[in-house]
């Protein structure tokens, strides 16, 4: 894994000003996102990795990767399609937008396509509920999504 | 990412969405010096806009009498209340008003640092509100000696949440920020004495560093005439569900649930929920009481439901979110939700006999009462609100249910 650095801070050396990566724990949550964000997921090989850097045992680095839903132990797709289910959804038909992605992707909730690509999830609010029904594609925040709109959504994937 | 507006509401309001000259606040702040500065704040009787209401003034000087070298100002973005989205307007529309709140606050308590956790949910955001930083380092707004002011020095950075709602509770906020997992800590000892690396730290709302601008800009007794005499100023209200013009509202303390739901437009409205899937289910008997600390506080979420919706789905989805988010820390929280979920299945087939509904009303205080954090105090008190305001929509069970006690 290429170093990710996700925070760095200042320190001088010598008299001399430079940037280094910040690797007191509280550095550990960004990493973990900037991986999850290249790769998809936390490999055990990269738990590992972190662990090593940040002078912890992997399994810490484990109990923080699976508190966090944005941050997986298994791979997820190149894309991440997640429904809000808060109350407002339900209310303003989110289960037609569900079954709609489903038959699109050809994927049960919870899934990832087969080629890798779009993997499909409910989520908690999303604080769109003004524009319920909404969704959340990657880091974009979708209103008003319409079964025809969802169509749309994906074909917007690359 | 921009914020799509919504032609139907204007943005307009007594105190956050007032004109107010750019950097006024700051400005006052530094001609006040701190002690003054401190004083208006607590004069104001500002508190709190997360929910929770705590006196800002009386946290701010908390924090600023600790001894400690290093303290620090979080901006709390993380809203994730069911029905919440009012942060997602001031961070796109208004990300120069709270920055510069958070600004003051660091003078008002000596503080170094900042942080705003921005939750994971608005992370389209992130890279407008980066140019900001960037643009306040450029002119000396943040960064070494501000203004001139010597030992004056302040810069922010921003976190991203990863999508989990306890984080929202300020001392899970404050673990996550030391990247851990955002497991509650015990409270006392507050934030305004060990926080983030066991620093003194302010932890606010959005929405309260955007009104401290303003209370510091035009004064406290500018601000208390404004509200009532328990809540002093405005609120911003995330408005949905049943109505023609859901959005974000500016509204004065001490607004009926009658006069909120005029103003968006809703009709055959037979419940509201006030303060997201934590607070409380008005029922129409309710629906004169009013916004404020003194009677419905609320952290701005309000959702309309009209009279084809079932409360008892409602009841439902609420406890299943709180199933999701519980951190699984406390017993009470992480046991007691999912029996609750049970209860309303078993109650929703009338298969619930008096008496088990009666252990689950018991086990809910319990709930509420031994809970580590608010989220599992106030994860029961939707269905409590629900049982108690649409017995209509249940039947009980006339037979006695076998089995006693909860099905753990």
């Amino acid at each position: 894994m290429a170093k990710v650095c996700a925070v760095k801070k200042e320190v001088s050396k010598d008299g001399i000003k430079q940037e280094v990566c910040d690797e007191t724990r509280a550095g550990l949550l960004p990493v973990l996102q900037e991986v999850q964000d290249k790769k998809g997921f936390i490999s055990d090989k990269d738990m590992q990795e972190i662990a090593d850097r940040f002078g912890i045992h992997p399994v810490e680095v484990y109990s923080v990767v699976t508190f966090y839903s944005f941050i997986t132990d298994k791979k997820e797709g190149k894309h991440v399609i997640r429904v809000s289910n808060c109350i407002t959804n339900e209310m303003a038909g989110n289960q037609k937008i569900i079954n709609e992605f489903e038959k699109a992707l050809k994927i049960k909730m919870g899934q990832t396509t087969k080629n890798g690509k779009v993997t499909l999830k409910m989520t908690s609010c999303i604080g769109m509920c003004d524009e319920a029904p909404a969704v959340m594609v990657n880091d974009k925040l979708i209103g008003k999504v319409t079964p025809g709109k969802v169509k749309e959504i994906i074909r917007g994937l690359k | 990412m921009k914020e799509t507006k919504n032609k139907k509401i204007d943005r307009n309001g007594p105190v956050i969405f007032s004109p107010i000259e750019p950097w006024a606040g700051l400005n006052q702040a530094l001609k006040l010096g701190r002690s003054e500065l401190l004083d208006v704040v607590r004069d104001s009787n500002l508190r709190g806009r997360g929910g929770a209401g705590f006196p800002t003034g009386v946290k701010w000087n908390l924090a600023a009498v600790a001894n400690d070298e290093e303290k620090y100002i979080v901006c709390n973005a993380d809203e994730g209340e069911p029905g919440t989205f009012k942060d997602r307007v001031l961070l796109s529309e208004l990300s120069r008003l709270f920055l510069e709140g958070m600004i003051i606050s660091a003078f008002a308590i000596g503080a170094k640092k900042g942080f705003l956790y921005l939750r994971g949910e608005y992370k389209a955001f992130l890279p407008g509100l980066n140019k900001e930083l960037a643009d306040l380092r450029k002119t000396n707004y943040l960064g070494k000696s501000i203004l001139g002011k010597k030992g004056f020095d302040f810069d922010i950075e921003i976190r991203l949440g990863s999508g989990a709602y306890v984080c929202g509770e300020e001392t899970a906020l404050i673990e996550s920020l030391e990247g851990n997992r955002g497991e509650p800590r015990n409270r006392p000892p507050f934030p305004v004495n060990t926080g983030f690396n066991g620093h003194p730290t302010v932890v606010n709302n959005v929405e309260t560093f955007a009104a401290v601008v303003h209370v510091v800009a035009k004064g406290a007794d500018w601000f208390k005439k404004i509200g009532t005499e328990k809540s002093a100023g405005s609120k911003l209200l995330s408005i949905s569900g049943d109505c023609t013009k859901p959005g974000v509202y500016e509204v004065v303390y001490g607004i009926s649930i009658n006069d909120v739901l005029k103003m968006v437009g809703a009709k055959n409205t037979k419940a509201v929920q006030v303060g997201g899937a934590s607070g409380t289910c008005l029922a129409k008997k309710d629906f004169k009481r009013k916004i404020g600390f003194e009677d419905l506080s609320t952290g701005g979420s309000i959702i309309i439901f009209n009279s084809k919706r079932k409360m008892l789905d409602v009841a439902d989805n609420f406890l299943r979110f709180f199933e999701e988010e519980s951190c699984g820390q406390c017993t009470p929280c992480r046991e007691g939700i999912p029996v609750l979920i049970d209860a309303v299945d078993l109650i929703k087939s009338s298969k619930c006999d008096k008496a088990y509904l009666e252990d689950i009303l018991s086990l809910a205080e319990t709930m509420q009462l031994a809970s580590k954090c608010g989220l599992g105090q106030s994860a029961p008190n939707a269905l409590v609100a629900i049982l108690e305001n649409f017995k209509d929509e249940y039947k009980l069970s006339k037979k006695p249910r076998e089995e006693k006690l909860f099905n753990v």
